[in-house]
C-alpha cells in the first residue's frame, strides 16, 4: 500500500509497478458499489486520499482544477461563494473522490438534464499504466481531435491514474422547486413520470420510492413521508425564477391529474433537504432492514419502468425474498435493494440469483447493466450478455494501447480478465458504520 | 456497394466492412459539407455513407434515437421537431445537408450548447467498423450507462481516420417553444467579454451567448433565452435591466439571425473556416491577431469556440494559432491541412490509431 502525497508519488509508483510488472488498484475513498476498487492479490494499492489539494478555481471559465483525491462535495463548497457547484452528485458525494467518480463516470439524482460525470469533466493530466504521463483536453468546454478525456472517463482505473482534473462548473439555479406525490399503487407513481415526460417540461430530478424504502427511509431521518403509500414521486424543477415558477404550476395540475392521494410542495430550502435527505439515505435505511443485502444499478427504457418493476415484484414473490426499490425515474436506472440473511442456508445463492434475473431483465428490456457503480468485479459476468465478443475485444485492445502488461486495477470490467480480485458481497464497512449512504 | 476508381458508395454496414476488407485507403464521406476534412486529391477512396441513412429507433418519452450515419441531420430535426423535441447541442450545416456521422467526425456543436451542453455530452452510443471491418459496439440507448469502455467518445472529432461510424444514438431534450435574444453592442471585445464575465455569476438560463467580432465596428454580443412563451418577454426585461441596455430581437428577425450563425451564412464567398477551441482569457490576444488580418470571427458558448473565417491560406494561420499556443480544425476550405497551431495530444492519438486501425485503412491524421 502506498500512501501517496505528490503526484510524484503517484508517478513514480506506477513506473515502478511497471518495471516490475506489479499489478496496482489507484484507490481514493473505496466507496465503490461494484467491488471496483477492491485490492489484487499480490498488488500494490495507490492511495490517493491525501492528493486532495483543489489547484484552482476559475469563476469567469467556470472551472476548477483538482487533485483526484478531493471530496466530491467539497467542490461544490469551493464554488459555492462564486455562485457556482459541481453538479454530478452521487449519494455517497460527502465522502466520494473525484477520482474515483472519474474512473466510474458516477452519477447521482440529475443525469438525464445534466449528465454523468463525464460531461463535466473537461481535462485530464493522467499517468498511463505504462508510465507515460499525458494531458488530455484542457480548461475549453471545446475540443479538437478525438475526445481522449470522454474515453479516460470511465476506464474504471484500468488506463492509468488522474492526477490533475478540469472539472466543469454550473452556476447555481436561482430557484429550486420540489413536489413530493404519493400514490396507492407504485405503477401510477410510474405513469405520471411518463406524463411530465411527455408535457415537455425538464425536470432536474424524477424519484421514486416503494413503500419498503419509505418506510425504511422514515424510520431512519424523518423525512416526513407519507408512510402508507405505495409509491412516492419526487419532482424537482430548477432555474430562473420566473420561468420556473409558471412551469411549476402547470407540473402542479399535471400531478393532481394523475391521482395522487396526497401532494406535498416543498415550504422552503430546509423542508427541500428533508426530502432529499430521506431518499439519498434510503439505501443504508433499507439495510436496517436485513443483515444482508445486494444493490443493483440496472437501467431500463423509461417506457418500461412499469413492466420492469411487475418483474421484480413477480421475482420477489417467486424467490421469496423481499426487494425494496428506490430509483431514479427519470433516466430509468433501477436501484433494487435484494434483502438476505447471509447466515440462512442457500439465501445468499438465491439473492444471487435472482440478482441475475434482474440484470437479464434490463438487458432484455433494451437498458443496462449498470447506470453509475460501474462494472467492477460484481457485473463483469453479465458484460458478455450485453456486449459482443468482438466489442470485448476491441475494449481490450484499446486498454492494452495504454497498458499493454494489464497491470492497472486488473480483474476488472472484462470477462475474459486477468488475475482474479478479491471479492465482497456485504455492506460496505464505512455503510456499516452509518458513515456512507448508498444512492 | 458501386465502385469506381476513387468513389465507393454503400448502403448497408455489411458493405462498409466488405469496403474496409477489400484493403485500399479510405476516407468516410456523408454530406460533404465541411469539403477541409476530407482527403486531397488521391490520397484515399471516398467513402460516401449517404446511402447508409434512416433513423432505426425513435422513441419521444425516452428522449433517445439511433440513426444510421449517413441521415441527414435535417430529416433527425424534423422528425424530432414533430414531437416538441430537439439537438439541444445545434449542430451547424444542418440545411447545407450535414449528416449525423459527419457532424460527430468532425465533432461540431452549435450556439446553442451553451445550455445543456455539446454533441459529446448528447452521444450516448454507437456502432462503428474498426480498420480490420469489425462491427463494435459501445454505450447503449439509455441516457445513463456506465457499462464498459465509452470507445464512442473517440469517434468524436476522428475525422473518419479511426473508424467509420455506421450508427449513432443520442440523448434529445424538449425544445423551448419560444426565443428571444438580446444584442448588445459594446466598445470592445474585451468590454463584451467583461460584460460576459459579470453573465456568468447571474441566473440567466441562456440558450447561447456569442460575440460576433469585428462585425461592421463594434463586437456584437448576442444573449438568446428560451422557455414558454408566457414568461419569456419578462425574462427578457429582467436580463435587459440587469445589463442596461440592449435591443431585444423575436420572431424571424431573431430565427434569421441564428439560422445564418449555424449556416455559416456570414462566412464569405471563397473564404476558410476553421474551429478553434479556447477560453475567455485567451480571446483578447487571439482576437487583436486575427482582427489585424481582416479575419471574421464568431466566439461562441461563453468564449469556448471561435469559429475563424479566414481570408488567406491555412499555413499563416497555423503559424499565427501556434505563436498563441492554439490549435484548431479546418473544416470549409482546401483540405489537406487538418489541422492547425498546436495540435492536440498527437502521441494519444497514435496510440489509438494503433488500436483501431493499426494497419492504416484510414486515411492518418497528418493528411
Amino acid at each position: 500500500m502506498v500512501l501517496a502525497a505528490t503526484q510524484d508519488d503517484v508517478i513514480q509508483t506506477v513506473r515502478a509497478c511497471g518495471r516490475h510488472g506489479v499489478p496496482f488498484v489507484a484507490r481514493g475513498s473505496g466507496t465503490s458499489l461494484s467491488g471496483g476498487s477492491l485490492p489484487v492479490a499480490d498488488g500494490v494499492v495507490i492511495a490517493l486520499s491525501r492528493l486532495n489539494r483543489i489547484l484552482s478555481l476559475d469563476p469567469v471559465q467556470r472551472t476548477a482544477v483538482v487533485e483526484p483525491g478531493v471530496i466530491n462535495l467539497d467542490v461544490s463548497k469551493a464554488a459555492a461563494p462564486h455562485g457556482l457547484y459541481f453538479a454530478p452528485d452521487p449519494s455517497s458525494q460527502l465522502i466520494c473522490t473525484i477520482g474515483g467518480n472519474v474512473a466510474f463516470n458516477s452519477g447521482g439524482a440529475h443525469c438525464l438534464k445534466y449528465g454523468m460525470t463525464a460531461n463535466h469533466v473537461l481535462g485530464i493530466r493522467a499517468v498511463l499504466a505504462d508510465g507515460e504521463v499525458v494531458q488530455l483536453g484542457g480548461a475549453s468546454l471545446e475540443g479538437v481531435g478525438p475526445d481522449l478525456t470522454g474515453l479516460f472517463v470511465g476506464c474504471e482505473g484500468m488506463f492509468g491514474v488522474a492526477l490533475e482534473i478540469t472539472l466543469r462548473l454550473m452556476p447555481r439555479p436561482e430557484l429550486y422547486r420540489t413536489v413530493l406525490a404519493a400514490y396507492h399503487s407504485l405503477e401510477a407513481a410510474g405513469n405520471a413520470v411518463s406524463q411530465v415526460v411527455a408535457s415537455g417540461m425538464l425536470p432536474g430530478a424524477l424519484e421514486i420510492m416503494d413503500n419498503l424504502a419509505i418506510q425504511a427511509a422514515e424510520a431512519a431521518v424523518h423525512a416526513g413521508y407519507p408512510l402508507d403509500a405505495a409509491g412516492l414521486l419526487i419532482v424537482e424543477l430548477e432555474g430562473e425564477r420566473i420561468q420556473v415558477e409558471a412551469e411549476f404550476a402547470a407540473l402542479i395540475k399535471l400531478i393532481e391529474s394523475t391521482g395522487p392521494y396526497e401532494v406535498r410542495v416543498a415550504k422552503d430550502d430546509a423542508d427541500r433537504a428533508r426530502i432529499w435527505k430521506g431518499r439519498k439515505s434510503a439505501f443504508s435505511a433499507v439495510g436496517r432492514l436485513s443483515p444482508d443485502y445486494i444493490v443493483q444499478d440496472g437501467v431500463v427504457p423509461r417506457s418500461r419502468l412499469g413492466e420492469a418493476l411487475a418483474t421484480i415484484q413477480r421475482l420477489s414473490g417467486e424467490y421469496g425474498l423481499r426487494v425494496a426499490n428506490v430509483f431514479h425515474a427519470g433516466d430509468g436506472n433501477l436501484h433494487p435493494l435484494i434483502l438476505y440473511n447471509g447466515r440462512n442456508a442457500g439465501e445468499y445463492d438465491r439473492a444471487e440469483e435472482l440478482a441475475a434475473q434482474i440484470m437479464e431483465m434490463c438487458i432484455r428490456l433494451g437498458g443496462s447493466i449498470t447506470g453509475e457503480h460501474g462494472v467492477g468485479v460484481e457485473k463483469r459476468r453479465y458484460m458478455p450478455v450485453l456486449f459482443s465478443p468482438v466489442d470485448l475485444e476491441v475494449m481490450a485492445e484499446v486498454r492494452r494501447a495504454m497498458d499493454p502488461d494489464e497491470l492497472a486495477n486488473r480483474g476488472k470490467v472484462l470477462p475474459a480478465g486477468d488475475a482474479p480480485s478479491l471479492a465482497s458481497h456485504q455492506p460496505h464497512p464505512l455503510e456499516k458504520a452509518g458513515i456512507i449512504t448508498r444512492e | 456497394m458501386t465502385a469506381t476508381l476513387d468513389l465507393l458508395i454503400v448502403d448497408s454496414i455489411a458493405g462498409v466492412q466488405e469496403a474496409v476488407a477489400e484493403g485500399g485507403r479510405l476516407l468516410p464521406r456523408g454530406g460533404g459539407t465541411k469539403p477541409a476534412t476530407g482527403a486531397p486529391p488521391g490520397a484515399a477512396a471516398m467513402l460516401d455513407l449517404k446511402r447508409l441513412t434512416g433513423i432505426l429507433e425513435y422513441e419521444p418519452g425516452e428522449y433517445v434515437f439511433t440513426a444510421l450515419a449517413g441521415t441527414p441531420l435535417a430529416e433527425i430535426q424534423a422528425e424530432l421537431a414533430t414531437h416538441g423535441q430537439y439537438l439541444p447541442f445545434d449542430p451547424p450545416l444542418v440545411e447545407a445537408g450535414a449528416t449525423l456521422g459527419g457532424t460527430i467526425a468532425a465533432g461540431l456543436s452549435g450556439s446553442g450548447r451553451q445550455r445543456y451542453g455539446g454533441l459529446r455530452d448528447f452521444l450516448i452510443g454507437a456502432r462503428f467498423v474498426d480498420g480490420q471491418g469489425r462491427l463494435v459496439r459501445s454505450g447503449g440507448k439509455v441516457v445513463k450507462n456506465a457499462a464498459g469502455f465509452d470507445l464512442h467518445k473517440l469517434l468524436i472529432g476522428s475525422l473518419g481516420r479511426l473508424a467509420v461510424l455506421v450508427e449513432a444514438s443520442f440523448k434529445v431534450f424538449p425544445q423551448p417553444p419560444a426565443y428571444a435574444t438580446l444584442r448588445l453592442q459594446p466598445a470592445s471585445i474585451e468590454a463584451a467579454l467583461a460584460l460576459m464575465a459579470r453573465l456568468g455569476a447571474a441566473k440567466f438560463d441562456l440558450e447561447a451567448i456569442d460575440i460576433v467580432a469585428n462585425d461592421a465596428g463594434n463586437p456584437h454580443l448576442l444573449l438568446r433565452l428560451g422557455g414558454l412563451e408566457t414568461t419569456l418577454l419578462a425574462r427578457m426585461n429582467a436580463m435587459s435591466e440587469w445589463i442596461g441596455r440592449g435591443e431585444i430581437l423575436r420572431g424571424d428577425e431573431e430565427a434569421r439571425l441564428w439560422r445564418e450563425t449555424r449556416e455559416f451564412g456570414w462566412l464569405p464567398n471563397h473564404w476558410q473556416l476553421a474551429k478553434a477551441p479556447v477560453t475567455p482569457e485567451q480571446i483578447p490576444a487571439l482576437e487583436r491577431w486575427l482582427a489585424a488580418r481582416g479575419a471574421a470571427t464568431r466566439y461562441i458558448s461563453a468564449g469556448n469556440l471561435a469559429w475563424i473565417g479566414w481570408p488567406g491560406g491555412w499555413e499563416e494561420l497555423s503559424e499565427g494559432l501556434r505563436t498563441l499556443r492554439l490549435g484548431a480544425v479546418t473544416i470549409v476550405g482546401t483540405p489537406g491541412s487538418l489541422w492547425l497551431g498546436t495540435p492536440g495530444n498527437m502521441a494519444m492519438i497514435a496510440r489509438m490509431k494503433q488500436a483501431l486501425d493499426p494497419a492504416g485503412h484510414f486515411l492518418d491524421f497528418a493528411a
